[in-house]
């Protein structure tokens, strides 16, 4: 049997089959795409109370040692020597060419502790990829088997979690921070984060305690589960990217909006493994949000044309947007072609849709930043 | 009677007509109906042909015309409120209406016991 014939299922699969979900492999993992009541409710219930999803699929590395603080700096394309202890920042990770390896949240849990999240997809290959370039003297643990992930998603999820685990908001961390607790004899990792758009956490728990602790959520009267085909309408309005579809090796860091994070005008002294691609390769493109005009979904790799027929970029991801009713895409469309009018328009079965390029995100009453 | 086609389509003679649309199997995995590329009218069709795409949240699908015929109307319900399909497939959830088929073309199709006792088999 070949290794991408195993299809791997996370601590919860039972409790998805006992809940009828329909489940898809996604990135080698059986997971759960929607539940009984459909996408829409899922997206819908995420927007407006809150939604429980299974992440476990998801890696965890667990990198320790005296200067680790520097040695991450020396890898990933953002600075991290700078990061506060409590915070988790988004990142990425390149290749020597400057192609995206993959986007990822480095956690600083002490000035000498990081707990680095991954994509499914890429666990192995990141984790070689570390290990090839941190120095001698730092740890480094792929945790991704033992680790489980539930996000707890929408603008009720503070008050579930604190109504469930007995904790006042204050005790909560602030937006893209994280706090270590304690709770039903386990530790851990409450971190203000997400891919819906909304006030949302993302746990990070030991694998053997999970199926306690989905139980104990889905428990309460305002939480429902959501699968992955929720996850990604709430994350394509949200703006956000995904990982083999708005970034890949192919595609440079300045390209995909994503670019000033590097700070290469800042701290132009800083070296990091892909610095000399990402000034080297060509980028000529820009991630651009399209709104389309109908409620028919450009799907992944439909072409953007512009208004005299001319090929000017690509769809990278599409659907139906829910909360606007209408279609959306991210597209990445040759800057110097970007119509001034910014009307594009994209062939859908025996027609073609019209298309607004705006503003990111998609869905701008997002609790995302709230209390 | 309805009759339904192995790609879950069904058709039944009401008035003179031939309705045809896609089964509530057919509408329940797709989930959530967002879009319905209704066919044009009086294009006319073959049994087998292609007739119309519908998609949901995660898919597309392509509906193919369970017999031949000329498209006599569509269900413009369906442009404004695709979830129609979801919550009665079979009925209020019809795709277009045909004329200058063949009743005999109903013939080759399953009765509706036969497509249960075939749903089984997939």
């Amino acid at each position: 049997m070949e290794k991408s014939d195993i299809v791997k299922s996370t601590p919860l699969v039972a409790e998805h089959e006992a809940l009828h979900a329909k489940m898809v492999n996604f990135a080698g993992w059986n997971m759960p795409v929607q539940y009984e009541h459909g996408i829409l409710f899922e997206h819908q219930h995420t927007r407006e109370k809150c939604s429980l999803f299974d992440i476990c699929h998801m890696g965890e590395f667990n990198v320790k040692g005296a200067g680790v603080a520097a040695a991450l700096d020396r890898i990933v394309a953002r600075p991290v020597a700078d990061q506060p202890i409590g915070s988790c920042r988004y990142n990425l990770l390149l290749n020597d060419e400057g192609g995206i390896l993959d986007d990822l949240i480095l956690y600083r849990c002490a000035e000498e502790s990081f707990f680095i999240v991954v994509n499914a997809g890429c666990i192995d290959s990141d984790a070689a990829r570390f290990q090839s370039l941190l120095p001698a003297g730092i740890s480094f643990e792929n945790s991704s088997d033992k680790t489980a992930k539930l996000d707890l998603q929408g603008p009720e999820s503070i008050n579930v979690l604190c109504e469930i685990w007995d904790l006042s908001q204050e005790d909560l961390p602030s937006y893209f921070h994280f706090i270590e607790i304690e709770r039903f004899g386990v530790r851990v990792i409450v971190s203000r984060t997400g891919y819906t758009g909304e006030l949302g956490f993302e746990l990070y728990l030991p694998a053997d305690s999970v199926v306690f602790f989905w139980r104990q959520f889905l428990a309460h009267k305002l939480v429902e589960p959501a699968g992955l085909g929720a996850r990604d309408t709430l994350r394509l309005e949200a703006g956000l990217p995904l990982y083999g579809h708005e970034m890949s090796t192919d595609i440079s860091p300045l390209e995909t909006g994503y670019g000033k994070m590097l700070q290469l005008k800042k701290h132009p002294e800083r070296e990091f493994s892909g610095k000399d691609g990402v000034q080297s390769r060509v980028a000529n493109r820009q991630l651009c949000a399209l709104y389309l005009e109908g409620r028919r979904a450009a799907r992944e790799h439909t072409e953007v044309r512009n208004g005299i027929g001319q090929k000017i970029g690509i769809v990278t991801s599409g659907c139906y947007a829910p909360s606007l009713g209408k279609a959306i895409a991210l597209a990445y469309l040759e800057k110097d072609l970007i119509p001034e009018d910014q009307v594009v328009f994209l062939p859908l079965g025996r027609g073609e849709a019209k298309a607004h390029i705006g503003t990111m995100p998609f869905y701008k009453n997002g609790s995302v930043k709230g209390k | 009677m309805t009759y339904y086609t192995k790609k879950h389509e069904w058709v039944k003679i009401i008035n003179q007509k031939a309705v045809v649309g896609v089964s509530e199997y057919a509408a329940s995995e797709l989930g959530d109906v967002t879009f319905v590329e209704l066919p044009s009218v009086s294009d006319s069709v073959e049994g087998g042909e292609y007739l119309c795409t519908i998609e949901s949240v995660k898919a597309a699908a392509e509906v193919y015309a369970p017999i031949g015929g000329t498209i006599a109307a569509v269900n413009k319900k369906l442009e404004d409120d695709p979830q129609i399909l979801n919550d009665s497939a079979e009925e209020a959830g019809w795709i277009c209406k045909l004329d200058d088929y063949s009743e005999a073309d109903l013939m080759e199709l399953m009765d509706g016991k036969e497509y249960k006792e075939y749903l089984k088999t997939l």
